[in-house]
């Protein structure tokens, strides 16, 4: 295991999570897809510090966490309300602010 | 081969088929599963590349916290409404998998090889205060104690803000009881609705669910008595037909007690 | 090449110096009165009354301190100011009083002032008179700058004043929609004359480098034939617009939905009169210019016929009024032509013509005052005894215009027809031919109006018009008696020095041509009689084939003559350039309009709103930022 593996781990995740916002209409799957995301970020950054010997990659990460939790909490928040006024979590129908 | 590299092997490619299964499963729940499972890995990754809080912390607040939202979410606005597999956007899918290949072939390009060296190792700094956790303590607690201090102030501002989002006001007034009952009877003298509360579900021998329709005297079943949405899907019980085993029970029962008199 | 003028203008003395006075008090009355708000409603006629009565009195002044002065001393001119200055040309605004400008004066603002009176009891009851009142200083202003002018381009300004009260006050009634039209109509075909006006302005600019009479007397002299001739022609132009001569004649019998006091002062005996006006005053070009002079009789000859025609066909007293107009004023335009034998027979009978008409008209007016405003003679009849003054001071307008001995239009009009025949005996045989027929329609308007059986209609009770309308009556009435015996000896020689001297001899006697006007002018009236005199006038027009007769009706079909000529080829040309505009120009421009639309509802398609759309172009673009950043780096 090297830190070119860990890396291309990460990548690979990190573009499935993309792929997963791109594709995904559920808000709430898109929105895992993100967290998705977050976590190949977080890998990378684990294993940079592993590959420099340094713990602030993990403070780095562990921030992100925290973030991420922060974000989770108001994201799904919204998710909700727009459930409560359209009835759907397709984030195709929240479309209404173009032209 | 490290117990490292192990680990990598086995929770890497896991990772991988969590978030395929993330982004190809039709049914929301299955995906949060499976994001659930890829976390999971990634935690035992996380344990393995030296980082022991981390791995902790993404178990407790990841698989713990986040993904229960998740899924409590998931559980309020609906499980059972798959995604259609049909794509509206034309060419969004062939787009985003050429661009999302692009994007990883990027990366790998850029990135992926630009640490060759062997890793340094994290024991010397794990031993500089006595462990994993002690060292991101004094870091968090040192170095970055305003970032920290920041991050409360972050998450006090997204309860507030949860908060905010999921009150809802009232739009109308709430109808008082008086109302409602001329409402009823003014449905009643318009449209013929029955005024009254609706009949009960059927309290069977064997079946006593909302999904039993009661039986009226003549043995025909009362549609009233069970919720439209569990006839629409299907989901009543077939009441009659439980009748029928009882009127053969009965019928039988009465035979024997004949003959018995007899 | 010896100037027709015998005197150059001396600098002004004394009184002299004030004659601006003369233009400035109606004009800062007009300004007062339109201004002034309904404060002076009252006061505010009174007013515009003793305006043009103090410019009256001014020019009195003026005009006795002419006549005593020496002959060579008959010419005034009162620079003003520097109006104009640029590199090449200095254009000085500056007066002219002189023995022919002073004569307008008089005529303008007596006359003028006598309808001004006139309207204080014609226009009583009308709610916006204080606004009338302003109009009519406007227009006497701008008429004594015209006169008073000693260049063209300040002439030009009056011109164009006296177009503008013009239009104001014959849309006076402006919620009548024909008076509207009627108005418009003035104003437009005036413009095309007006467009003559300043061509001719601009070349003697061009040429002369000043636009001063006696600039350009002196310069047209030394100047090619040919300019000698378009001038003239350009001013002829002009002339045709304002005086309502053929081909430009159409809008006068329009303009009579104006207020009668206004046709009898604008559209009678001044404005319309600026045109002969104009043609004298530039006689130095016309002199150069046998084309042009020529022009100037054929177009005199032939309005002189084409306004007594429609004179004898029409029904309306005030159009029958109107061809009059048309009529006398090509006897003035004919004897302007002729040269200088005519320049100064042309005003006399300007002069005279103004006071007979005007007295006629403003004596229409005091009919239809008394008729409820009917205009139509087949309603009229009889009106002789229930209105005296108006009738007997009607019968002098009537005895000068027909040119019975002795009144003033005999001693003009016959000068007229004479100096016609020493021209050419065609102009002169067509020239008494048309007297004949104004004696005819004018008898025939008499007898339907003031004579035969009543043919009232209903409710209709004629009643004389109170004395603020008859005096003006009847001193309009003595001056169409005797101004043509008090100015027939004298009139030439006052205006020598303005026109030149003259080789014509006048006296008291008429010469065989007289004679032979005499018999034809009682020609006239004796068929008239025979037609209109001895059986009833049917209340409404006959119907008839003859062909004079409708062209009459008809104004000569001058309004289908200028729709084919004129106004059916520019809409063709509006509707080429309108054609060309939408199918080329605008279709170029909404081209590219349409080009840079539908480019942007491509990129509109960009912003679909759909979030998925977004994290792919997200997405897209750090792809291509990547990219360049390594192609950046390999080059």
């Amino acid at each position: 295991m090297t830190t070119e593996n860990l890396l291309i781990l990460a990548a690979v995740i990190f573009t499935i999570g993309a792929v997963g916002v791109m594709l995904r209409r559920n808000a709430l799957v898109a929105f895992m897809s993100v967290e998705l995301m977050l976590n190949a970020a977080n890998l990378a950054m684990v294993a940079f510090a592993l590959a420099r010997g340094g713990l602030d990659g993990q403070v780095a990460s562990f921030f992100v966490m925290v973030v991420a939790a922060a974000e989770v909490v108001v994201g799904l928040s919204i998710i909700m309300t727009i459930f409560r006024t359209r009835r759907s979590t397709s984030v195709d129908a929240a479309s209404l602010l173009k032209l | 081969m490290t117990g490292a590299d192990v680990a990598f092997w086995i929770c890497g490619p896991l990772m991988v088929l969590g978030g395929l299964g993330l982004v190809l499963f039709r049914k929301a729940v299955y995906s949060a599963l499976s994001m659930a499972f890829a976390m999971l890995n990634l935690a035992a990754l996380y344990l393995a590349l030296d980082a022991p809080f981390l791995g902790a912390v993404q178990i407790i607040v990841y698989t713990g916290a986040i993904m229960m939202l998740f899924l409590f979410v998931l559980m309020l606005v609906g499980v059972d409404t798959p995604d259609s597999v049909v794509e509206t956007l034309r060419g969004q899918r062939v787009l985003s998998v050429v661009a999302a290949a692009g994007m990883l072939a990027l990366i790998i390009l850029g990135i992926g090889g630009s640490v060759t060296a062997a890793p340094v190792g994290l024991q010397t700094a794990n031993s500089a205060y006595g462990g994993n956790v002690e060292g991101l303590a004094a870091l968090i607690f040192g170095r970055y104690v305003f970032a920290f201090e920041l991050t409360s102030a972050l998450l006090i501002t997204a309860a507030v803000g949860a908060m905010v989002l999921a009150h809802h006001r009232r739009v109308h007034r709430k109808l008082g009881q008086a109302e409602l009952a001329d409402a009823r009877m003014k449905a009643y003298a318009e449209t013929g609705a029955h005024p009254g509360s609706l009949p009960n579900s059927g309290v069977l021998a064997r079946h006593n669910s909302i999904a039993t329709p009661a039986l009226l005297p003549d043995g025909t079943i009362a549609p009233e008595s069970i919720s439209p949405t569990l006839a629409g899907r299907g989901a009543d019980v077939d009441a009659p037909a439980l009748s029928d085993v009882t009127a053969r029970t009965f019928r039988a029962v009465e035979r024997v007690v004949e003959e018995e008199e007899q | 090449m010896t100037l027709l003028e015998t005197i150059v203008p001396v600098a002004a003395t004394g009184m002299f110096s004030w004659a601006w006075l003369m233009i400035a008090i109606p004009a800062l009355a007009a300004a007062l009165l339109l201004l002034g708000g309904k404060a002076l409603d009252k006061v505010g006629p009174t007013l515009a009354v003793g305006a043009v009565w103090a410019s009256f009195a001014i020019g009195l002044a003026l005009f006795v301190s002419l006549l005593g002065s020496p002959v060579e001393a008959r010419a005034v001119s009162v620079p003003l100011y520097e109006w104009i200055s640029t590199g090449q040309w200095t254009i000085t605004a500056g007066l002219l009083v002189d023995t022919l400008s002073i004569l307008f004066v008089l005529l303008i603002t007596g006359v003028g002032g006598l309808i001004h009176v006139y309207s204080l009891g014609y226009m009583a009851h009308d709610e916006r008179k204080r606004r009338f009142f302003a109009f009519l200083n406007l227009f006497v202003a701008a008429m004594l700058v015209l006169v008073l002018a000693d260049n063209y381009l300040v002439l030009f300004v009056g011109w164009e004043g006296v177009g503008l009260a013009s239009y104001l006050l014959i849309g006076f009634w402006q919620h009548k929609p024909s008076a509207a039209a009627a108005a418009k109509k003035a104003f437009v075909m005036n413009r095309v004359g007006d467009l003559g006006m300043t061509m001719a302005v601009m070349a003697m600019l061009a040429l002369f480098g000043s636009s001063a009479f006696t600039a350009v007397n002196h310069g047209i002299g030394q100047a090619d034939q040919f300019w000698a001739t378009l001038i003239g022609l350009l001013l002829l132009l002009g002339a045709c617009g304002k005086s309502a001569q053929v081909p430009l004649q159409a809008w006068l019998l329009d303009a009579m939905e104006g207020p009668t006091p206004v046709s009898a002062l604008i559209h009678a005996a001044t404005m319309v009169t600026a045109g002969v006006y104009l043609v004298v005053r530039s006689h130095a070009i016309f002199e150069l210019s046998s084309a042009a002079s020529t022009a100037v009789v054929v177009v005199g000859t032939v309005t002189l016929l084409a306004g007594a025609w429609i004179g004898t066909s029409k029904d309306d007293i005030k159009k029958v009024l109107a061809g009059s107009t048309m009529s006398q004023i090509g006897y003035m335009m004919l004897a302007a032509g002729i040269g200088p034998a005519g320049y100064a027979f042309a005003i006399f009978h300007l002069l005279t013509h103004g006071f007979f008409k005007a007295n006629m008209f403003l004596g229409a007016g005091s009919v239809m005052h008394g008729m409820e405003d009917d205009v139509n003679m087949r309603h009229y009849g009889a009106l002789r005894k229930l209105m005296p003054w108006t009738f007997l001071t009607f019968a002098m307008g009537y005895l000068a215009i027909i040119g019975f001995p002795l009144t003033s239009g005999f001693f003009s009009k016959d000068h007229i027809i004479e100096a016609a025949f020493e021209h050419s005996t065609l102009v002169g045989s067509l020239a008494l031919l048309g007297a004949g027929i104004t004696a005819f329609y004018m008898t025939r308007l008499m007898l339907m109006t003031f004579f035969g059986e009543k043919r009232w209609l209903d409710g209709v009770h004629p009643h004389e018009s109170p004395r603020v309308m008859t005096v003006p009556l009847v001193i309009l009435a003595v001056l169409s008696i005797v101004a043509g015996a008090v100015m027939n000896g004298w009139i030439q020689g006052w205006l020598e020095p303005a026109t030149g001297a003259h080789p014509h001899e006048v006296s008291w006697l008429p010469t065989p041509i007289g004679w032979a006007t005499m018999a034809v002018v009682a020609a006239g009236v004796l068929v008239g009689w025979l037609v209109f005199g001895r059986k009833p006038i049917p209340t409404t027009a006959p119907a008839t084939v003859n062909p004079l007769t409708i062209a009459g009706r008809n104004d000569l079909f001058g309004d289908a003559v200028n729709n084919t000529l004129v106004v059916q080829p520019t809409m063709m040309l509006a509707d080429g350039a309108v054609g060309v505009d939408q199918r080329v120009i605008d279709a170029g421009a909404d081209g590219l309009a349409t080009m840079f639309t539908n480019l942007s509802n491509r990129g509109r398609r960009l912003q679909s709103g759909q979030v998925r759309r977004y994290a792919l172009g997200l997405v897209a673009g750090v792809l291509l930022v990547g990219v360049l950043m390594i192609l950046s780096q390999l080059a």
